[in-house]
């Protein structure tokens, strides 16, 4: 039986998927992570003026490079704790979603302007 | 013919990187969604494989291209406040469509939901290219995997099209212009 053969006729995967799951909630976490802050930015002066990291662009600045450190450290670690493990992907990736679908609503201004 | 700096970004961020972006998400959702609904996806060759991981890099480093541009060249200039003396506000976007009623909602809706919503593109795409270059083949054995790559793009499709399409109105708006002058080509008497 030639190589390809033997690839064609595995049917288990041969890489657990709890690297896919990391990348995956990791994803919904670091974007409703900058929704979150979007919606704290405007709703409080304080935490406006904490997230102007730069002034030209004012708060976005801050918003999205904590919310891009936030994503990158997430990743980081759930990466190292479930690289080699098996994990419930379909239940992961409800989360993910989930906080997805939050995310776009939180950015939705006459959604924030609700709360 | 001329054109500012100013406008030369604004061309460049939505144009180049942000249409481009756009118009790369309908094919890569159109290879994850050949790839997701089948059962048991058809084998791609090495050649193929290869083209879109190529494929879902440079759309990585075009989503992160017009964000950053977005957020770090054009956003200052559209943002910018105007001097407390009567000025001329074509100079000030922000300032001339909240001057104005019938075009306040361009800002605080299209500008408000733009500036935050195109960020989820790029983090969406990078996740996608990340576990496409990792699991390659190896895809074919999680499908629930595939679901959740297929739906992210989409979502990376949603957002890249609300900031492209309020980006497009706000500059039809209020464009964002001004800087030095670039002369593309002299007039000539006919």
């Amino acid at each position: 039986m030639t190589r390809a053969n033997n690839f064609i006729s595995t049917d288990t995967p041969s890489l657990p998927n709890g690297s896919g799951a990391a990348a995956v909630l990791s994803a919904g976490i670091g974007c409703f992570a900058v929704a979150a802050l979007a919606y704290g930015g405007d709703k409080s002066a304080l935490v406006k003026s904490h997230l102007t990291f730069y002034k030209p662009t004012g708060p976005l600045s801050g918003v999205t490079t904590v919310g891009i450190l936030l994503w990158l450290l997430t990743w980081t670690i759930l990466e190292w704790r479930w690289r080699n493990k098996t994990i419930a992907m379909g239940r992961t990736s409800a989360v993910a979603l989930v906080l997805l679908g939050l995310s776009l609503a939180l950015t939705f201004p006459p959604g924030v302007d609700l709360f | 013919m001329s054109i500012t700096v100013r406008s030369l970004w604004t061309l460049i961020h939505g144009m180049g990187f942000g249409a481009l972006y756009l118009l790369a998400c309908s094919g890569a959702i159109v290879e994850l969604y050949r790839f997701t609904t089948s059962s048991i996806p058809s084998e791609p060759t090495p050649g193929q494989q290869r083209f879109l991981k190529i494929y879902l890099i440079a759309m990585v480093l075009l989503a992160w291209a017009a964000v950053l541009t977005g957020a770090y060249a054009i956003y200052p200039w559209y943002r910018a406040a105007p001097p407390p003396a009567p000025v001329d506000l074509s100079m000030f976007p922000q300032r001339l469509l909240m001057s104005n009623p019938a075009t306040t909602g361009w800002h605080s809706l299209g500008m408000e939901w733009k500036e935050h919503v195109a960020w989820f593109a790029p983090i969406s795409i990078t996740m996608v290219a990340f576990v496409f270059i990792r699991y390659g083949r190896d895809l074919k054995n999680h499908r629930p995997l595939r679901i959740a790559l297929l739906s992210f793009t989409l979502v990376s499709f949603l957002a890249a099209g609300i900031a492209g399409f309020f980006g497009a109105m706000l500059n039809k708006s209020a464009p964002v212009q001004g800087g030095r002058v670039i002369q593309l080509s002299r007039g000539q008497e006919k």
